[in-house]
């Protein structure tokens, strides 16, 4: 399974988990477990444009992640926020089941882009897939801290000028550059299994949020790696595999978490013996 | 409207210290076809602590966000400091906070981004901002739970934390909103005696809003009332009294001392002995201790 | 006027037998998804009820694979999600949108794999029709079950109503009343995963959240009033569905395959529109109040 042309997939695979696993930390840091269902979902459908018209895959991706991403920043902003999303999502579906009924063997290409497929990506994409994935990170690394202050103090972020409408546009976006690359071989369905289960799982393991990031990598490069072989031995979808193994990490680190909060915490209290205010 | 209170105090050290940390001239906000602030004046040395004191809904919030230059006001200007407002000098404590019990971070990083978190990067580890941290968490008294899971923390532990997240960047002014709304009688006292300690030893200014004022009577150096979008500021003496709060909130209000305690009540106006509770003059507050 | 309304209705489409069932079932579906969505988006439930559709696509392939009706599979599965769900404690806000992904994540992978497996009996496969819908290719023994299933639905919400709406708007209030939030959450579950299999079956799994929150959401933007806004939304919900399986009917002849666009994507389309408008134009000042 390491032969030639399976190269690619597992350098596209550790990409993927790589870019997926880092922005996975604030998908669910912010609790954004659906947006991050969403964009990948959205993106469905420029993938279908693109092999439609004739173009290279990742710009109708990153086009239609960007759009939904945007559609659901917008929608989302004054009015229900898990509305927005839904509708944005099913539109997109809905226009790229309309783009492959274009084409007229659809049925193997809908399944492909949904579920993934290892040998999903071409020498020439390989290039581009490595360029995007570096200036995501690069975003990233740029955006962690006024991101992190964001997600969990708005209103101090806020007063240092930090708006939570910006960081949420921020992140919508990342989240879109993140997907766009991420979905060849995972496949737009499932790609945001990887961007929730490991970084869940991470984060019960450890309390510092660097530390988080880095397990969070980690764990889905594992997740990614055990997809891509699996799926080479027995012929089954990679989303299939990353569905299932994400949510098993999911179960470990709620598991340990469970574990932990069991057994009392010793601490060291300074009792403060209060002055009596008449 | 802003009724006259005493110039800042006579204490010499203040009056070295040229500049106040807050100065609010004429603010007047008016929302939606209220107006929720009517020319509110009053100024806040450094290291002066003051109660900004008022019923829910008087304009204690808009007055905060006016000051974090997160709401534009109709009229009026406020400064921090020597610099035309920025929002960078203030230090701001929220009434409402939600931190997920789950998320992946100390007592000890939260307290980190206050020192940059508005900063693009990542922070990269230095040895001087390890020690500041510690210094800030030594500061409020929370070595035993600094190194925590800071969603895990008790409402008052966090509420610790974000006191050093926000006075870690030395800003002049500490505003807090509501701190002791929720918090237990002796949580409230240990929070009051720390503000007042760092107040003093840092010369920071420190502003805290509430709607009720006896905790803090002990330790305040100045009260701004605020009542239907009016203020008065001066020491808890002067402004704390009948006439003033009845001018401010437009009807009859007494002013009751017990023990110490104050007591502010809605009443008729021609009784002495006015009944606690509000027998129809409008919405004034009861307060009881 | 007869000219006119063949270029609207293209010629034999009400005695086409498979439209006539489309839009019977396609009516029943959309006023009973209409109905048990008001609740979806007034509890904020938008992603449980995507998680269960997406699931119960693994039920619709699995059901394929065994040679049953797919409408067995969706119902089967969207219910066990559904207890799945309320066991792992999805209706805690703390963690509900992460463990909603996740067995959103484990469902749809397990529905990726009967697909495949499906793919290997049939050359197509049961891909596009489990998940993007075939309402033209039901069969009428389809419609006494949509009946039932629907009867229920309708009922479940019906017979809770008022107690669901209490425990919906403040479940703290709920609780005070001394009512069974939980029980109420998870029989409300429940209901919710009938609504989604059953708009499964016509505009397919990926798709079903669509008519379940999309003129709900509509609907609660013309009105506040609960009742009002289950009206508004079966009847946008049947509208959008009507006009979509004509349109998809006329476009038969369309570019650029000649075998018509698909149902769902006029459905999905035509609500996303209905919401927009709804959020755009400013027509609620006299609801304001209400």
């Amino acid at each position: 399974m390491f032969s030639g042309f399976m190269v690619n997939a597992w350098i596209v695979a550790t990409i993927v988990a790589v870019v997926g696993g880092a922005v996975g930390f604030f998908v669910v840091l912010r609790g954004s477990a659906f947006v991050a269902h969403a964009i990948p979902n959205g993106s469905f459908a420029g993938a279908a444009a693109a092999s439609l018209i004739g173009i290279n895959t990742l710009i109708g991706l990153g086009v239609f992640a960007l759009g939904s991403a945007l559609g659901i920043g917008l929608l989302g902003r004054r009015g229900r926020h898990d509305v927005a999303t839904a509708l944005t999502l099913v539109f997109a579906l809905g226009l790229g089941a309309l783009f492959l009924s274009f084409t007229v063997e659809y049925a193997p290409e809908i399944y492909s882009l949904l579920f993934g497929e290892v040998l999903g990506i071409s020498g020439n994409q390989l290039g581009p897939t490595i360029a995007l994935a570096a200036v995501c990170l690069a975003a990233l690394v740029l955006l962690y801290r006024p991101l992190l202050l964001s997600s969990t103090l708005p209103d101090s972020a806020h007063a240092r000028g930090i708006p939570p409408y910006t960081a949420e546009l921020a992140f919508l976006v990342l989240v879109a550059l993140a997907t766009t690359m991420t979905v060849p071989v995972v496949g737009t369905a499932l790609i945001f299994s990887l961007m929730i289960g490991p970084p869940a799982a991470a984060r019960a393991f450890t309390t510092r949020p660097l530390a988080a990031v880095a397990l969070s990598i980690v764990i889905a490069v594992g997740v990614a790696w055990a997809a891509i072989a699996l799926s080479y031995q027995t012929n089954w979808p990679v989303g299939f595999y990353v569905g299932v193994i994400s949510a098993a990490s999911y179960a470990a680190g709620r598991t340990w978490t469970y574990a932990r909060t069991r057994r009392p915490r010793k601490r060291h209290r300074v009792v403060v013996e209060a002055a009596f205010t008449p | 409207m802003t009724l006259p209170g005493p110039a800042v105090t006579a204490d010499p050290v203040a009056a070295h210290d040229a500049v106040e940390a807050l100065r609010v001239d004429g603010v007047t906000v008016r929302l939606g076809g209220r107006t929720v602030l009517d020319d509110v004046s009053f100024q806040v040395g450094a290291g002066e602590f003051t109660g900004l004191i008022g019923p829910n809904g008087a304009g204690k919030t808009t007055l905060f966000r006016v000051i974090l230059g997160l709401q534009q006001p109709t009229s009026g200007s406020v400064r921090v400091g020597d610099d035309r407002r920025s929002g960078r000098d203030v230090g701001y404590v929220p009434q409402k906070f939600l931190l997920d019990p789950d998320m992946p971070l100390r007592g000890r990083d939260l307290i980190a981004l206050g020192l940059d978190g508005q900063r693009l990067g990542v922070p990269l580890p230095s040895r001087a901002r390890r020690a500041r941290v510690q210094d800030m968490v030594e500061a409020v008294d929370a070595q035993a739970f600094a190194d925590e899971r800071v969603g895990r923390l008790s409402g008052g532990e966090q509420q610790r934390i974000l006191i050093a997240h926000a006075l870690i960047s030395r800003p002049q002014l500490l505003l807090l909103d509501e701190p002791l709304a929720n918090l237990d009688l002796r949580s409230a006292q240990e929070v009051v005696g720390l503000l007042s300690r760092i107040a003093t030893e840092q010369r920071i200014a420190v502003l805290i809003s509430a709607h009720e004022m006896n905790p803090l009577l002990p330790v305040m150096d100045r009260v701004v009332y605020l009542a239907a979008g009016h203020a008065a500021s001066g020491t808890a003496e002067e402004v704390v009294r009948s006439d003033v709060l009845s001018r401010l909130y437009g009807h009859h209000v007494d002013v009751l001392r017990v023990h110490g305690r104050v007591l502010v009540v809605a009443g008729t106006g021609h009784d002495e002995h006015a009944p606690l509770d509000d027998t129809g003059d409008g919405s004034a507050p009861v307060e009881i201790v | 006027m007869h000219a006119d309304l063949a270029a609207i209705i293209a010629p034999g489409f009400f005695s086409s037998s498979s439209v006539r069932l489309a839009l019977v079932v396609g009516a029943l579906v959309a006023i009973v998804a209409g109905t048990v969505g008001v609740f979806t988006v007034i509890r904020g439930q938008s992603f449980a009820g995507e998680a269960l559709g997406d699931i119960g696509a693994s039920g619709g392939s699995s059901a394929y694979l065994a040679g049953i009706a797919p409408l067995w599979g969706f119902v089967g599965i969207s219910v066990a999600a559904a207890g799945v769900m309320e066991l792992i404690g999805i209706q805690r806000a703390r963690g509900r949108d992460l463990a909603t992904g996740i067995v959103l994540g484990a469902g749809f992978g397990l529905a990726a794999l009967f697909l495949y497996l499906g793919t290997l009996s049939s050359t197509t496969g049961a891909t596009v029709t489990i998940l993007f819908g075939s309402i033209f290719q039901l069969d009428t023994s389809i419609l006494p079950l949509v009946a039932v299933f629907g009867a229920v639905a309708l009922v479940t919400i019906l017979a809770l109503y008022r107690p669901l709406l209490l425990v919906s708007v403040s479940p703290e209030l709920g609780a005070a009343r001394r009512l069974p939030v939980r029980l109420i959450g998870g029989l409300y579950l429940l209901a919710m995963a009938l609504a989604v299999a059953l708009s499964a079956v016509t505009i397919g799994a990926i798709l079903s959240t669509a008519l379940l929150v999309g003129p709900a959401a509509t609907a609660l933007q013309l009105t506040r009033r609960p009742g009002r806004a289950i009206v508004w939304a079966a009847v946008l919900g049947v509208g959008a569905m009507w006009l979509g399986i004509l349109l998809a009917y006329d476009s038969y002849d369309w570019r650029p395959l000649h075998h018509g666009w698909p149902v769902s994507f006029f459905v999905v389309t035509l609500v996303l529109v209905a919401y927009i408008a709804s959020r755009i134009l400013p027509a609620r000042s006299a609801t304001r109040r209400g």
